[in-house]
């Protein structure tokens, strides 16, 4: 992964030194609240319900198991024992104080970690495939373009204060991982006919009050273009993007309202003519490439006899497998998700200690190397066959071995009102009693691959309209009521899920998600139709009847 | 208010000063004063060009954030400063237009920040090619000290013509 | 609760601490307590205008942040948010009894 040459590392440790002084001047008064809140918001500083938050970056979901520590380090010194990992690729801490903040991102630094930009009006931590470099069938690891977009994205001057916060995301697989067509710039490496790497661009996806899926504005993009065609976006994004509403500011708003061939045209006309002035070198994209080498992988049998006498041995370490086990681009190895949707937590929650624990699994079993996905959930993404099942056990015992991984317990869910200031109702309490109810793992396979994605607020950080079953918390005459939505997908099949009509209370919502359930498994054709197919040939009329007619 | 000119803070570490105002900033129904140098608005400027522009006095144009200077490319030649507005500090349309003025017009007149000036955005505006801003008297001239040192190097082009951080790392 | 009780508007004045950010409420023996049961609650125009002006102070002096007038209950002498998000201001994350003012004070309404 990538290194911080002396140039990031300065660039960093000044941040810090910069806001160690802005918090200065805030404590003695020299700036206002109004004034502060955005620099602190770009080193990702709120303040929420209980207390101040930070979230901090883990740039395209990848992280060392020394930074995995670290985090653990600030979860334990300056928080309550624990992090949240959110849907964009963050770590979230819920109760770190302001005038520690600066030590904090001191302490990140060392490890080459940042609050940079995870919130404000800019460029944001830019997303990837968590499988990226290991998934077979890749055309090529994203994560050096991402981290190419990274630094040049980073204190850009000219697009600090766009009309709205501005969110990139890059895959390298056919199979999107990545969601982007849910995102600001979606890219999608791509090789062409003579073979040479490219990018094809999709612009304007995004959840939130209106959600809609990206359109493609370029097929090929020349990787030596990368950067002026990005800035190309955004500079007409920053000029005629709409700064008189807030929840018409992001780009998916002024690409539908202008359309997508004359927003296409003024990219090209300010491509043409500013082409050339981000310089990418060959030689610093070989340079960045270099960090994502393939590891020193082993030649392996395809198969280990061990694991599969493990698995022929040990129920609970089937299971695991069964969900939790992906296919690795090399024999003999296993992509491993580790799931942070254990009953009674919160999702996306991991004390510490599991933090301390995972990192160490990855030192010894994984190549040094962790990913962070947004779905909540943990990456090993190294793991030989033959140490599945001590990986297993030592998942186990850290709590961290839930066996769940895209099934319906498996829940995206945003902290909602027991944490967030813009949350209009609970999403946590929910999402535990949607696990209890559906806890039996026979049930689970029943129903097969499910996505429930659950936010307590029209922001949609818990990205309802793209799960399969979508909720959205609201408030209704100070009451928290749920919405459902049904058919979304946020995968290269992305689609906007459909409000299934009145809300339900809170004592009535997972009773309707279990009517939907009910009334999939006996509309199916077979055992092999997944929800979302079935839901996508039978439409949501005969749900609409289940849920509403016998009422 | 005060001016505070920043031009020459980059290139050879000089502490920004406070200077003279020389500009007249001229309401859209008032009489031009003889000889001086004025700053109109961009309405006045399409509806009075011809006699602006033959004044015998420098002119400067004063642009709201969503007047792009694009609108004015052809006459930039006959003006000597553009004073860009930043009605509220979210409204950032005023650095892409500051870039637009340097790197696309080739613009080397005076590009002065007025309005909602924030002491932590003075680092950007300066290499979007700003090189002097109208801030209130009890503005602190530390930003401006500070703006010149908070960042040693930087990842993109900008107008300032310092290089880039890639440019350093290969030469 | 009296009949009387119910047609008082009652309001507390909430903010956060400007160095941590801890839930904080205009108390009746001090400025701010963090215990909503020491809440000085006021139940007219006069009393919230009072709280507003103590408040408006405590900004301006870097005390605290965000600070805002919320409708509240008094049932057997023990104050009630109006709001499920006060609620939980007042108790900690519904989730998480171990954490927030609830770790120290169970007792605390929810």
């Amino acid at each position: 992964m990538y290194r911080y040459d002396e140039f990031d590392q300065q660039a960093v440790d000044e941040r810090v030194a910069q806001f160690r002084g802005q918090v200065g001047r805030r404590l003695k008064g020299e700036l206002t609240e109004d004034q502060f809140k955005p620099l602190r918001l770009m080193n990702g500083l709120y303040l929420q319900l209980h207390a101040y938050m930070l979230r901090v970056a883990i740039p395209y979901g990848t992280l060392s198991p020394r930074q995995m520590h670290m985090l653990a380090h600030i979860a334990r010194k300056y928080d309550k024992g624990y992090g949240h990992f959110t849907t964009r690729q963050n770590i979230q801490y819920n109760w770190p104080r302001l005038v520690d903040t600066p030590d904090i991102l001191a302490d990140l630094a060392t490890v080459e970690m940042h609050g940079i930009q995870t919130s404000g009006n800019c460029i944001r931590n830019v997303t990837s495939d968590p499988f990226a470099g290991v998934a077979a069938g890749e055309v090529e690891d994203p994560r050096p373009w991402c981290e190419i977009i990274r630094q040049w994205s980073t204190f850009h001057p000219e697009f600090s204060y766009l009309p709205r916060k501005f969110k990139i995301a890059v895959t390298g697989s056919e199979h999107d991982r990545a969601a982007i067509k849910l995102h600001d710039i979606g890219i999608r490496v791509v090789r062409n006919a003579e073979g040479e790497t490219g990018f094809e661009f999709w612009v304007g996806g995004g959840m939130g009050r209106t959600p809609i899926i990206a359109k493609k504005i370029k097929d090929f993009v020349p990787k030596a273009d990368l950067l002026d065609y990005a800035t190309a976006c955004l500079r007409v994004y920053n000029e005629l993007g709409r700064r008189d509403n807030i929840y018409k500011a992001r780009i998916k708003i002024l690409v539908h309202e202008m359309g997508l061939e004359k927003y296409s045209a003024l990219v090209d006309a300010e491509f043409a003519r500013s082409r050339g002035t981000v310089k990418l070198p060959d030689a610093e994209i070989a340079r960045i490439q270099a960090y994502f080498a393939p590891p020193a992988y082993e030649a392996l049998p395809a198969t280990s006899t061990g694991f599969e006498a493990h698995k022929f041995e040990d129920k609970g370490f089937r299971a695991f497998v069964r969900t939790n086990v992906h296919a690795h681009k090399v024999p003999g190895y296993a992509i491993v998700s580790v799931s942070l949707k254990a009953p009674g937590i919160a999702p996306g929650d991991a004390s510490a200690d599991q933090m301390d624990a995972v990192a160490d699994i990855a030192e010894r079993y994984s190549l040094d190397e962790l990913r962070v996905t947004h779905e909540q959930n943990l990456v090993l993404p190294n793991v030989k066959l033959d140490d599945l099942y001590t990986v297993w056990q030592q998942l186990s015992a850290a709590g961290l071995a839930s066996a769940n991984i895209g099934l319906i317990s498996d829940i995206i869910c945003c902290p909602g009102l027991d944490y967030c200031d813009l949350a209009n109702a609970r999403s946590i309490s929910i999402a535990d009693e949607l696990q209890q109810r559906f806890a039996d793992l026979e049930r689970q396979y029943a129903i097969g691959n499910l996505k429930i994605k659950m936010s307590g607020c029209i922001n949609a950080c818990g990205h309802h309209h793209v799960g399969h079953i979508g909720i959205l918390g609201v408030d209704k005459h100070g009451k928290e009521f749920y919405q459902l939505q049904l058919g979304g997908s946020g995968a290269e099949d992305a689609s906007i899920g459909q409000v299934t009509g009145t809300g339900f209370p809170p004592e009535r919502i997972v009773g309707a998600v279990e009517t939907v359930i009910g009334t999939y498994l006996s509309l199916r054709h077979g055992d092999a139709e997944t929800f979302l197919d079935c839901y996508r040939r039978v439409g949501l009329a005969p749900f609409k009847a289940a849920l509403y007619e016998a009422r | 208010m005060k001016l505070v000119k920043n031009a020459s803070l980059i290139a050879d570490g000089r502490k920004a000063s406070v200077v003279e105002n020389d500009w007249t900033l001229v309401d859209d129904d008032a009489e031009l004063p003889e000889g001086k140098a004025v700053v109109v608005s961009l309405a006045r400027f399409r509806a009075e060009r011809d006699k602006l522009v033959g004044r015998n006095a420098p002119l400067g144009l004063r642009l709201k954030s969503n007047e792009a200077p694009a609108s004015v490319a052809d006459d930039l030649d006959r003006i000597a400063l553009v004073a860009l507005e930043f009605p509220i500090f979210r409204d950032g349309r005023g650095y892409s237009h500051a870039v637009q003025l340097r790197q696309r017009f080739g613009f080397d007149g005076e590009v002065r920040a007025v309005g909602d000036v924030l002491w932590d955005q003075i680092p950007h505006m300066i290499r979007c090619g700003i090189d002097s801003f109208e801030v209130g008297d009890d503005f602190p001239l530390a930003a401006f000290d500070e703006a010149a040192t908070v960042f040693t190097r930087h990842y993109q082009p900008d107008t300032t013509g310092r290089p880039t951080i890639n440019e350093l790392r290969h030469g | 609760m009296s009949f009387y009780m119910e047609l008082v508007d009652m309001k507390v004045l909430t903010a956060n601490r400007l160095d941590d950010g801890a839930v904080v409420y205009i108390g009746k023996a001090a400025p701010w307590v963090e215990d909503l049961a020491s809440a000085l609650v006021a139940v007219d125009a006069g009393a919230e205008g009072q709280l507003t002006e103590t408040a408006a102070a405590a900004v301006k002096a870097r005390r605290v942040v965000g600070a805002y007038l919320m409708p509240v209950t008094v049932e057997d002498g023990r104050i009630l948010p109006a709001s499920v998000r006060e609620r939980i201001r007042a108790a900690g994350p519904s989730n998480r009894p171990d954490l927030g003012k609830q770790a120290l004070a169970p007792a605390l309404p929810r």
